[in-house]
């Protein structure tokens, strides 16, 4: 039988929904048009005033935000509640110079904890479970939205954070764990491990496990249940619109559940900025509907994403998303298929290699040809020729399985692939079109 | 006794063997044998050098990827029959050849050397001395 957090939300009418997105969406655009110059001066130069906003379908007149923006605004400029009522701070990782900190009221940190409440409940979370999570603890949001909610479901928490595999293994073993939150590439890592240590999908406890922060492919989830033992189920959030539960996926597997009443997603045309309808592709936007220290409003994920309305067997009503299937930064059409350069990457890390790659494009005869250069490792290489062919076999059918295409794969010598000021050059497109 | 072969990963390009030897000679470093096998993007070249540790050195600093792999190394009677003797000698013992190449003795010319790797070093080895086939060290070939 399914189960919710917050039945009565969770479950509600489309038109309650809508009602309670409207009474939000006014009552927030008058929270930042007072509170968040920074936004209000965006309003003034869009020529929109709170006036203006009366329900949720006139959030197209408001301007967006983007990452730039947050780094212009970086540290106080998207603050919009005095320091004195913050209680906490999380931030990005910042490996690519854009670091984001985002605040939190304790109003803010409760509805992110409860977020995150609806998607252990939806893995089959009850306070009878012992809930270990093994996402990195600190600035990161993934141990601490998972850690909060698992106190709000009434769970026995364990805080492992990342790392240290052996004891890991232990506290799954001995405390004899039921649900593990962490990331699908760790979860994988330690299937693995346990798998080595002798233990079976019978022997290890656990019985669901809620795993995000980046991508991975229903080929890996599938590994995962079947040597563990127990359902995967994806999460999705980002720093910016609070951290991971912005939406959740249910029994059903099929999408991942917005937890809309908070977070209200609009799907545009990432050129144009245009609103497209339901079932396009395109552009995910957040806008937070509640949150009062950092209230993002239409905020340009990057993400290219599908939404749909169709009914869910869960019997949540609440917007699903596909998983994101790339970046609009670096999207390419290979054979009329979208193809992200960080989809290519996740199978190389989820297969333990360096992510040291170039994806060759080009037109033969009308056809494009797609071809991923890999550069060989000292770990990759053993003298066994039949060996590194099933390895290079394996890639191929991990990039088929993630990205619905063909790829050749090519090994090539270390330190080949072309540098551009010290940055490898991830994309050649030869197709002249 | 095994013998310690490199094997090196080389793109399948024009120069890249070439590449690798200039390094070798570089460095004053005679192969004693030397092997070549190919797919179609990628080739694996096997060597066994005179000095193992420098060669590896050499290529290594060189970003050449190289590895050590055991080989087997036999002197068979450089005469019709020497090699089927030997690998009669392994059908009987069940093992394996991965791969096999051939060298030159430096112990005259009535001898030659053939190097295998198998699947089960140590069983071949037993079996093939049993037999009275003579393994040569590391410095012997």
């Amino acid at each position: 039988m399914e189960r919710y957090f917050q039945p009565e939300i969770e479950r509600a009418s489309r038109e309650e929904i809508v009602r309670i997105q409207n009474e939000k969406l006014v009552k927030q655009i008058k929270h930042v048009w007072e509170d968040l110059p920074y936004y209000r001066k965006k309003m003034m130069d869009a020529g929109v005033t709170p006036d203006d906003i009366k329900t949720i379908d006139d959030i197209k007149k408001l301007p967006f935000l983007s990452k730039a923006d947050l780094r212009d605004a970086y540290p106080y400029g998207m603050l919009a509640k005095p320091l004195k009522d913050c209680v906490r701070i999380q931030s990005t990782s910042g490996t690519t110079g854009k670091r984001v900190v985002a605040f939190y009221t304790q109003h803010d940190l409760d509805l992110w904890e409860e977020c995150c409440a609806r998607a252990i409940v939806a893995a089959g979370g009850t306070n009878e479970d012992v809930c270990q999570v093994a996402y990195g603890y600190g600035l990161f949001t993934g141990g601490a939205g998972l850690h909060g909610g698992s106190h709000k479901v009434g769970c026995l928490t364990v805080p492992t954070s990342s790392g240290n595999t052996e004891r890991q293994i232990m506290f799954i073993m001995d405390l004899k764990a039921t649900i593990l939150c962490c990331t699908p590439s760790y979860a994988a890592y330690l299937a693995e491990s346990m798998k080595e240590m002798g233990y079976g999908p019978d022997d290890i406890p656990l019985k669901a496990g809620i795993f995000g922060a980046e991508p991975w492919s229903e080929e890996m989830r599938h590994n995962i249940e079947e040597m563990l033992g127990i359902k995967a189920y994806d999460i999705y959030g980002l720093t910016e619109i609070s951290g991971p539960g912005v939406s959740f996926e249910c029994s059903e597997q099929r999408g991942m559940h917005i937890n809309e009443d908070h977070f209200y997603a609009e799907i545009i045309d990432p050129d144009t900025g245009e609103t497209l309808p339901e079932g396009s592709q395109g552009e995910l936007v957040f806008t937070c509907l509640d949150k009062e220290a950092f209230p993002m409003i239409r905020y340009r994920t990057r993400d290219i994403c599908v939404l749909t309305r169709e009914k869910c067997s869960c019997g949540r009503t609440h917007v699903r998303m596909r998983k994101p299937q790339g970046r609009t930064d670096d999207m390419l059409i290979i054979r009329g298929v979208n193809v992200f350069p960080s989809q290519i990457e996740t199978v190389l890390l989820n297969q333990g290699y360096a992510p040291n790659y170039q994806i060759i494009v080009d037109r033969v005869n009308n056809t494009d040809t797609f071809e991923v250069l890999v550069e060989m490792t000292p770990e990759m290489f053993t003298d066994n020729i039949g060996a590194i062919a099933d390895r290079q076999a394996k890639l191929s059918a991990g990039l088929l399985s993630m990205l619905g295409i063909k790829a050749k794969v090519s090994l090539v010598a270390p330190k080949t692939i072309t540098r551009s000021e010290g940055k490898a050059v991830r994309v050649i497109d030869k197709r002249k079109v | 006794m095994s013998v310690k072969q490199i094997s090196v990963f080389l793109e399948n390009k024009p120069g890249m063997l070439n590449q690798m030897t200039a390094e070798l000679a570089k460095s004053g470093i005679n192969m004693r044998a030397l092997s070549l096998a190919e797919t179609k993007d990628f080739g694996i070249a096997r060597i066994i050098a005179d000095d193992t540790l420098s060669a590896m050195n050499a290529l290594k600093e060189n970003g050449f990827i190289a590895a050590l792999t055991p080989v087997l190394a036999f002197e068979i009677p450089n005469e019709a029959g020497g090699l089927n003797h030997l690998l009669q000698t392994l059908t009987d013992a069940e093992v394996n050849i991965e791969y096999m190449y051939s060298c030159l003795s430096l112990r005259g010319q009535s001898k030659a050397v053939m190097v295998f790797r198998v699947t089960d070093t140590e069983k071949s080895e037993s079996a093939l001395v049993s037999r009275g086939l003579y393994s040569l060290t590391q410095e012997e070939i």
